[in-house]
């Protein structure tokens, strides 16, 4: 930073160990109460009379794999469909300007901070005994339709908190690129869906598969939503809340929200080291 | 023509994602304000719901409000000078401050469950601190601690923070000096930008919360799952419009000041 005159190597040392001072509040707020406390977490979820094995339950056990199997099936599908919903609006967003179009974004975003037990009402409003789907297909065919309890009512709570945030980092993207690189590919003959599969979706790329990481992680891990519409929805988050609290199945408990907890970090990292950039986690 | 055309079609498409998003909204809002929502509006308007939801779970908004103010209080105290660790110590370019924002992110990256499983295998043994509203506010400091660390961290490593520091340095500032005289005004954006951001999701966060809380300590979200649950759904509704007067403010303060601190940097 600065030329250090070779005869003082010590103050120098002495003045960076100020800073560490500023970390000592949160770092300590950080170990004793999450990094500790996951230390006893990994412990006790090898205490059962498994031990160890019990991480490896999740593959062996029928009941746990077909839950983590749901789980991360549903979770792909949400993310798939969420980037291509937020792709088609998020561009038309940013490559049009028409009167109403900033609230328009303004309305999409808007949900962004709601909890996932809010998100689980919303689908019920929707889909639910009383929402509005039922109501519609009732005039329509004299049949309502609910499917808000259970794994389709999942999905459309997964897309519902996740469809924001992702149009949110495609309009950030979109403004980013290069106009010119699109009029080239058309001036070549290049047809609208050309571009985009071959200009518009690679220049996207790294934005997508940061938020689609997000979007997969935060579905994985959602607890509310799915407690909101049915407690016997398979999805792991349940599976671990039900044998926490159901059978006071500590070490099960335990060994399965560690799993988890690896599931959604590596994803993560994992689009973090492919994209090269700081992928920030979800709320 | 063809133009004109696939302008309509992406503007039905964008209208039709986004009333998914805002029907149930306005639907929840008008449930909350309806005498029979299954009869529909024609059984008249009242505040009855609203009356009551605020009769059986004021307790719950109130503790709510305390738990993200507390929750604030402490983030900033621990995460404003934690940044500033971040930002300057060696440069601000040193293994050790990343591996620390590594960390920090963890609580957000692994599931709420997770983290509030940790807590009580650790001090749930702790009677009176299990049974206090302590224990959601460690769960919710944990959880909203790196919202707060990243966009002031982004703010101070765009603004000369050591240009700016070593002049004040030689014109005699002490380091406390500094720090509250040049490195919080600086970083002002920043901490505006997390603390609405820390508010808003403590009092919104449920996964951790639900796992922690006792019956005496319900906050708001625990309390809307538990009407959701066990009430009619006029009141889950009357539940859920009090919670959005409450957190509309907030995103609206949150939209502007992002606004405001991205011209200055991207967070």
């Amino acid at each position: 930073m600065k030329t250090v005159l070779p005869a003082s190597p010590r103050p120098v040392a002495a003045s960076q160990a100020v800073w560490l001072w500023f970390a000592v509040p949160g770092v300590t707020l950080f170990c004793a109460f999450w990094l500790l406390p996951m230390v006893r977490l990994v412990g006790v979820g090898a205490s059962g009379p498994q031990g160890a094995m019990a991480y490896l339950a999740v593959l062996t056990n029928r009941h746990y794999a077909a839950s983590l199997f749901s789980t991360l099936a549903l979770s792909a599908v949400v993310t798939l469909a969420t980037l291509a919903i937020s792709v088609l609006v998020g561009l038309f967003l940013q490559r049009n300007r028409f009167a109403g179009q900033s609230v328009l974004l303004a309305m999409l975003t808007f949900p962004l901070a709601f909890p996932g037990v809010v998100v689980g009402f919303m689908v019920i409003m929707l889909a639910g005994r009383q929402g509005i789907i039922g109501a519609v297909s009732n005039w329509l065919v004299g049949e309502s339709v609910v499917f808000a309890y259970s794994l389709s009512g999942l999905f459309l709570g997964y897309l519902y908190f996740s469809i924001p945030r992702v149009i949110l980092t495609v309009v950030a993207a979109a403004e980013k690129l290069d106009p010119s690189l699109e009029e080239a590919a058309r001036s070549l003959g290049a047809r609208p869906w050309q571009v985009l599969l071959h200009v518009v979706l690679p220049a996207l790329l790294p934005a997508l598969m940061s938020s689609g990481a997000i979007c997969f992680a935060t579905s994985v891990g959602a607890f509310g939503t799915a407690f909101t519409l049915a407690t016997n929805i398979d999805v792991l988050p349940m599976t671990i809340y039900n044998e926490f609290t159901g059978y006071a199945n500590f070490a099960t408990a335990a060994s399965l929200s560690i799993v988890l907890g690896v599931i959604t970090w590596a994803v993560l990292a994992l689009a973090r080291s492919l994209t090269g950039s700081g992928v920030a986690a979800a709320a | 023509m063809q133009n004109r055309f696939r302008f309509y079609v992406q503007l039905a498409f964008t209208l039709l994602v986004c009333a998914f998003l805002v029907v149930p909204v306005l639907l929840s809002m008008l449930a909350g304000v309806t005498e029979n929502f299954f009869v529909g509006i024609s059984s008249g308007l009242t505040l009855r719901w609203v009356g009551q939801v605020w009769e059986m779970y004021q307790p719950t908004i109130w503790r709510s409000l305390v738990i993200a103010l507390a929750c604030l209080v402490v983030t900033l105290v621990a995460g404003v000078p934690l940044a500033y660790m971040l930002a300057r110590y060696r440069g601000g370019n040193s293994r050790l401050a990343r591996l620390i924002e590594e960390l920090l992110m963890m609580p957000v990256a692994v599931p709420g469950l997770a983290t509030a499983l940790a807590l009580i295998m650790a001090y749930g043994t702790w009677r009176d601190f299990r049974a206090s509203i302590f224990f959601i506010l460690v769960g919710h400091v944990i959880f909203t601690l790196p919202f707060m660390v990243r966009p002031v961290l982004a703010v101070m490593q765009s603004s000369q923070l050591a240009q700016l520091e070593e002049a004040a340095a030689s014109l005699g500032a002490g380091r406390m000096q500094r720090f509250f005289g040049i490195v919080i005004p600086n970083a002002a954006s920043g901490i505006l930008a997390g603390a609405l951001m820390v508010v808003t999701l403590s009092v919104g966060e449920f996964n951790i919360t639900w796992m922690l809380h006792t019956p005496l300590t319900q906050t708001l979200p625990v309390g809307l799952a538990d009407a959701y649950a066990s009430m009619r759904l006029e009141v889950g509704s009357a539940y859920t419009l009090i919670f959005f007067f409450m957190i509309i403010p907030l995103l609206i303060g949150m939209q502007w000041a992002t606004q405001a601190s991205r011209k200055k940097v991207r967070l």
